[in-house]
Order: C-alpha cells, then structure tokens, then sequence
C-alpha cells in the first residue's frame, strides 16, 4: 500500500513553491523525521521532513521544478510492507483528505477567506506620475519595499532598520532581506521581542536625530507600543511648538492575513487614520510600496507605514527610474469610469478592481480609485470622481465602525451632498473578530461579490 | 501587608550595589565619594538650587490664583538632584530626558525662567508657544528632549538618544530620569534590557522621592531597593542621597566614568523628598505633616549647601543678596508670564505637521 507525498504547505499564505533539492533517491528508506527535500517558499528554504518510514518509491516532481502548486503529489512512498509504489489513484483514494470527502460539510481542503482578496486584478490606467515610455520591471511588493529601504539607507547614513528578525534571520516576512549583507549590523539591528521598548528605541532616536525605520513583524504587535506612536512620536511636534521633530517610520504587515485567527488579523488604518500629527500610508501594489516607502523616509514626519502580507510575494509593473519617489496624500485612479466610485486602499483596490471587472460586465463602468495615503486623505479625488458618477461605494478590508469608509461617508455628506445620487455605501469585514473556521473567515472578509451587490444597488440595477 | 520604611540611606552617602553569586567576578564602577566643589561651584550649586525652590513656590501660588492650568508637579525639595547630575554634563553633547515634574532640570540647564513660566501660564512667550504646558517643555538647543507626560516613556525614549549618541559615535551621554513610581511600569525593563545589550550610553536616574502619587515606595515595590533594579540586565546601580548635591554630584561624576569607558548603562538611585503634593490637586493624606517637617527639618538641600558656602567662608551677607536676586528674578519671570499674550488662533493649526502635504 503506498502513500502519497504532496507538496507542503509551508507558512499560512503559500500556494505554491520550488521543489530545490531531493535528499533522497528512489528505492531509500525513510523513518519519520528523515529531511526528503528542501523547498524554498516566497519567504524561506525550508526542509521538509518524512513523516511515515517506509521506502521511497517514484518521485513525480523533479528538484529545481519551480512553481510546484501545494497538494501535487511530488513522491510516492511504499508502505510497511515494502511493496513498490501502487498506481497514483490508489494512493490517492488512501490518503487522509480523500477519506475526509466522505462528509459532504468536510471540504477537501478549507479555503481561506483571504483567498477572495487575492485577486490578481492589474490597473486599467498608467499612474500619471510616471513618465511616459519608462520601462517597466517584475517586482514582488517585498522586492519593491526592500528596494525601497536600501535606496534610502544608501543616500542618507542616518536611515537604519529595526525590528524583530530583521538582519540575521533576514526578515520574519523576507522583506529586509539583504540588508543585514549590504548595510552591516550597526544599520540593520535585530531586536530583542520587546515591541514597547523598540518602538521607544526608535522614536527617542529620532527625537535624536536620526531616522528609523521601525518593523513591527506585524502591526498587531504594536498595540503593545502604540503608546509611543501616538503620546511620544505624533505629538511631540506640536507640543513643542515645532522645535522637536520626530522623523520615523513605523512600517509592518496589517490586515487579516490566513487562518490566523483575531488577534493577528486586524487593520489599524481607522485607528492611526484618526490621530493628528501622524501620515498614514497604506499602498496596494508595488511600485506605490516602492514610491511611497521611499517617501515615508525623507518625510520629516513619523509615518505609519502599512503593508499586507497577502500581496508581499505579488509582482507588480515597477517604474525602473533611478529615484522612484511618489507624493504622500495623493490618490490613484485605477481604472477611470462614469457610473459609480469605487473608494478603497490596500488590499481593498484588488477587491474593487475586481468587481469592476465583473461590473463592466453587465454594462456598469465603475471608477477606482486607490487613496494610497489615509491621514492627509486626498477628499478632493474623491469628490471629484463623485462629480462625475454620483455615486460611491466604499471598499475597505476592516470593520466597518468608526471605519475609513465611515469618514469617506461622512466627507461625500458634508461636501459632496449635491453631488449624489444615492447613498453611500460601505463594503467592509463583518464587525466580528475574525473567525479562524475557514468558511467563517470567508464570511467575515470582503469580496468582490459584495462589491459588486452594493454597486448595484448605488445604480437602481 | 506593607513592610515598614525603609531606612533611607545611611551616614554614608552613597553605595555600590554588592556583587551578587556567581556575577562577583565583573567589573563594577567604584563607590563614589562627595564632590569636593570649590567656593565658586558652591555658590552656583546654591544659586541654581534656591532659583529651582522660588520658582516653584511662584509656580504654586501662580496655580493658586488660576494662572496655570492643569497638572502641575513641582520639584521642591528634590533641587539638589537635577543640579547636581547637570553640573557634570557638558552642554550642547550629553542630552538629558525626564518625565513630567521637569521644571527644576530646565532651570538647572540655565534656560531663560521667563519662558518656562510663560509655558506654564500657556503665553505664546512660552518654551513650546504655549502648547505644551508644564509637563511638555523641551529645548533641542540644549538637548533637552522633555517633559513627557507618560509615565516611564522617557526611559525607552532616552535609550533612543542614548543609542543616537552611539550610532553618531559623538561621545555623548543620555541621561534619562524618572521617578520611584514610573520604575514599575514594564517598558523600562525592555529598555534597560536593550540599553545593556548594546552597551547605550545612558545614566539611568531613578529620582526616589518616595512616593508615587500617593502610594509609597514599599507599598508598590517587591525591591525598594530600586538601585537594584537594573541587576538582573546586568547594569550596576548606585544609591545616592538625594539630598546632598555633592553627593550626587560625585556619583555622576562616577557614572560618567563609567558610561564613557564603554561599560554600557549605570543605574543611580537618588534618594530625595518631594516636600509638596505629587501635583497642585494632591492633598497628600498618605502622609503625615509631621514626616514633611521632619525632612525639611533634618534633610533640606539647600540648607545643606548653605551650611557647605558658610564652611566654605561666604558670609551670611552675600548670601542674603544672593536670595534677593534670585526672588527678583523669579517675581521678573512671573510678571512676565502674566503679562505676555496668549498665542494667537493661528498657532492651533501650526506645527501639527512638519512638512505641506
């Protein structure tokens, strides 16, 4: 009887990855714990280990095969009995999950709810703010941002990068990757977990004169420091009468991430959004990480910069200039359109791209636009864009009080009144912590289906 | 049940902490002995301290009559230890951060006392323009970086300038004070932990002035003694009486040696006494009159360092005209803040950003 070896799922977001080595060969046996392969994810290598003993029969999937999607069948492993390999479909049907399809309320393999806000919607329209016949390079949103912080580190000696895991291990997320290598250990500092305490490391040190750039290996551990982002960096300006300036950026993965549960899948926009004396910059895709991260850092305002962990290992078209520098509190229009307004920000503007996909579809040309920045926000493309489709749909991957959507709302309402044809509408997450359950965290997060319902709606159709 | 008082520290003024087990082996910076000021630093030591003491009664009679607002926390009887550790620093290269009692370290910095006062009464001739107030002043000019009103944040915030020195390699110090209450708050392990690791140049001050707002030191404290506080991260701790600047003076003078021989942070616990409230609102039950009177009685610093100028040979003359200046000067500083307007509408927008975006 054989089992099959199906590629691992290595970390909550993998889909798929390379297949680098094999240490083993056909015909070895294995015990538990024996490393077969190494297999290198977005983020890591990592070696995947035996988990039954037995003898290793066929292997599917050769080493250096990249783009090896999770679940395919790399190997076959011969049982106890030291029988060769049976045929495919054998195994199949002995493995564990093909059991589980026996329950109809059993899926085979529970989806995540974030794979609804994976889409991989590109914009209709060039930014303006890049110049005509540039050429365009592949990038990851982690490339972009790590190019981001290396260009700015190389300009001014006075940027250095800390946080947890960000020089040894070379990022929790592999978004310092490199750093530690160019830079040295005096410019790239590995913390002890202690999120307060950096975060005021950081922020005295600005206070100080020099500009950090501060990683939260995500932005729900810096509750924990959240004190210092507010009482100490966002206010020490004014309350001094503009003598103490605090130059900082505050940068990490916000938002749900996969079946990560409540507490590490939340999205502070509304929460920073609503502090004065702070720029909150939350990009979608790459080339505005690229553009805005570099803004961020020569600002000489701290800046709370969030990133989402869903589109880290996403390519985007970057502009190849030398200095990619993009202006903070300015919005995009994504994709330009007549009848309805599509507002959102980060992972959101995939969503809204998306259900105006599938809105142009049924004859409605939906505008979306990405804000890019939310505290300056840019009112003035939204109420422009409104003059002209009357009509607004708020796109936001987070709850929906107190929400980026409700000041949205409330701005259309008080200076955009004339212009609308119907009610604004917000599309967010359920105002629930965030289940773990698959089908439950799919109900909770945003899709393009419900965008799509509320634009709709805005248009009597 | 809360244990019974602690014995402030004895005859001798100030002690290193022991070695501890298996750690005796270490370096450890020497105990330190009194400052010996010549008549010239005694008489500045006198100045500066009897400036700190008029200032803040002003301050509090000023509260009185409802030309400050707010908290207020003055800085009486405690003088002896911003002037003491400030006359070891040198000016415009060690940077200094505190909480919110920060009066006296401004004054001691030399900073114009008019312009502390107009930040007090909220006049747009004040430190931060009148937008501070009393426990958000700062003078980068002086490296000074606060006044921060969150209790402890000043602790991780100092390791930032200490690790700012470092980085900039420009022989600076940090020195960051707090109080016996904000030694309870967690972040000032994280950065006690950091500071040593990285061996920051930072002075940590404990200023143990007993109490914190109401609650004494042996009601919130497991160890109250918090010059052993910092043992654990392996940063030694040094207890100084508070009280006498030339006590505090000598163990500066120790700790500087220490910080600037590339040892890392030191902890000193400065024992002292706040004679008034913790602010202008406390009408300080916890206590009884009779231990104020008692202190100011046995204990005073400023008494002490008059006692230091008449040993010293400056008569009782001088030092009269020398009380005089000083109340003039301070009755300047409050005509001035009473008097100056209060910033203009303009100002509530201004400086809530740097840059136009």
């Amino acid at each position: 009887m054989g089992i099959a070896i199906k590629m691992p799922a290595l970390s909550p977001t993998m889909e798929e990855g390379t297949l680098a080595k094999w240490l083993v060969k056909e015909g070895d046996e294995v015990k538990s714990g024996d490393i077969l392969a190494e297999i290198e994810t977005d983020k890591a290598t990592m070696e995947f280990e035996a988990v039954d003993e037995g003898k290793i029969g066929k292997i599917m999937v050769a080493e250096g095969s990249e783009g090896v999607k999770v679940g395919t069948v790399i190997a076959e492993m011969a049982g106890e009995g030291g029988e060769d390999a049976a045929p495919a479909p054998k195994a199949e049907e002995s493995a564990p999950p093909a059991k589980a399809e026996a329950s109809p309320d059993a899926p085979k393999k529970p989806e995540s709810g974030t794979a609804n806000l994976a889409a991989e919607v590109k914009p209709a329209v060039q930014d303006p703010a890049i110049p005509e016949g540039t050429e365009f390079v592949k990038t990851t949103v982690r490339e972009a941002l790590r190019d981001a912080m290396a260009e700015e580190m190389r300009k001014d000696e006075r940027v250095f990068v800390m946080g947890e895991e960000v020089a040894e291990y070379q990022g929790a997320y592999k978004v310092t990757q490199g750093l530690l290598d160019e830079f040295g250990g005096k410019r790239v500092i590995d913390t002890p977990i202690t999120e307060y305490g950096f975060a005021g490391v950081g922020t005295g040190a600005a206070m100080g004169g020099l500009r950090p750039i501060i990683e939260f290996m995500t932005f729900n551990f810096a509750m924990q420091a959240i004190d210092h982002i507010i009482n100490s960096a966002a206010k020490t300006n004014y309350m001094s009468g503009g003598q103490m300036r605090c130059p900082i950026v505050f940068r990490g993965p916000n938002g749900a991430a996969s079946r990560v549960g409540a507490q590490h899948s939340q999205n502070y926009g509304p929460w920073y959004a609503s502090v004065p004396g702070l720029i909150v910059i939350a990009p979608y895709d790459a080339a505005d990480a690229k553009g805005l991260l570099k803004a961020a850092i020569r600002s000489e305002d701290p800046v709370v910069f969030l990133e989402n962990e869903l589109v880290y290992g996403r390519s985007f078209d970057v502009p190849k200039l030398d200095d990619y520098v993009l202006p903070i509190g300015k919005a995009r229009i994504m994709k330009p359109g007549k009848d309805v307004t599509l507002v959102s920000y980060s992972i959101g503007v995939g969503v809204a791209l998306e259900a105006a996909e599938t809105l142009a579809g049924e004859g409605i040309d939906a505008e979306v636009i990405d804000l890019r920045t939310l505290r300056p926000l840019d009112t003035a493309t939204v109420l422009e864009s409104l003059k002209k489709t009357n009509r607004i749909v708020v796109v936001e991957e987070g709850w929906p009080t107190c929400s980026i959507a409700s000041e949205i709302a409330a701005v259309v309402m008080e200076k955009g009144f004339d212009d609308l044809d119907a009610p604004v509408l917000r599309v967010t997450n359920e105002d629930v912590p965030l289940p773990y359950a698959a089908n439950l965290e799919k109900a909770a997060l945003i899709d393009a289906a419900r965008v799509v319902e509320a634009a709709k709606k805005v248009c009597y159709k | 049940m809360a244990k019974s008082t602690t014995p402030r520290a004895s005859s001798a003024k100030a002690q290193a902490a022991a070695p501890a087990g298996a750690d005796h082996n270490r370096p450890r910076p020497e105990t330190p002995s009194d400052y010996e000021a010549s008549k010239d630093e005694l008489l500045d030591f006198y100045k500066q301290m009897v400036l700190i003491r008029r200032f803040e009664e002003k301050a509090g009679q000023l509260y009185g009559l409802g030309l400050i607002g707010g908290f207020c926390h003055l800085y009486i009887g405690q003088e002896a230890v911003a002037v003491g550790i400030q006359s070891a620093l040198k000016p415009g290269k060690d940077s200094v951060i505190t909480g919110y009692r920060d009066h006296g370290h401004m004054l001691a910095y030399g900073i114009d006392p008019k312009i502390i006062m107009a930040e007090l009464t909220g006049r747009e001739a004040g430190i931060s323009r009148g937008k501070g107030g009393s426990m958000h002043m700062f003078s980068v000019e002086h490296k000074f970086y606060g006044g921060h009103g969150i209790v402890g944040a000043q602790v991780s915030l100092g390791a930032g300038l200490g690790f700012a020195h470092k980085y900039n390699d420009d022989g600076g110090v940090c020195v960051a004070y707090f109080g016996d209450g904000a030694a309870n708050q967690g972040q000032v392990y994280e950065a006690f932990n950091m500071a040593e690791l990285w061996k920051l140049p930072i002075i940590f001050v404990i200023e143990n002035n007993q109490y914190a707002m109401g609650t004494s030191v042996n009601r919130a404290s497991s160890e109250d003694q918090l010059y052993r506080r910092g043992e654990s991260f392996r940063i030694p701790g040094i207890q100084v009486n508070g009280m006498d600047v030339l006590a505090v003076r000598g163990a500066t003078e120790e700790a500087l040696k220490w910080v600037q021989g590339g040892n890392g942070p030191i902890l000193l616990e400065m024992k002292t006494y706040r004679y008034r409230g913790h602010s202008m609102s406390d009408p300080a039950k916890y206590r009884s009159r009779e231990e104020v009177q008692s202190m100011r009685d046995t204990s005073d610093p400023i008494e002490g360092v008059k006692k230091y100028l008449i040993e010293a040979g400056v008569g009782e003359d001088e030092i009269k005209s020398i009380d005089q200046n000083i109340r003039k000067t301070v009755s300047e500083a409050a005509d001035f803040a009473e008097t100056s307007p209060e910033p203009g509408m303009a100002e509530l927008y201004t400086d809530v950003l740097v840059e136009q975006y």
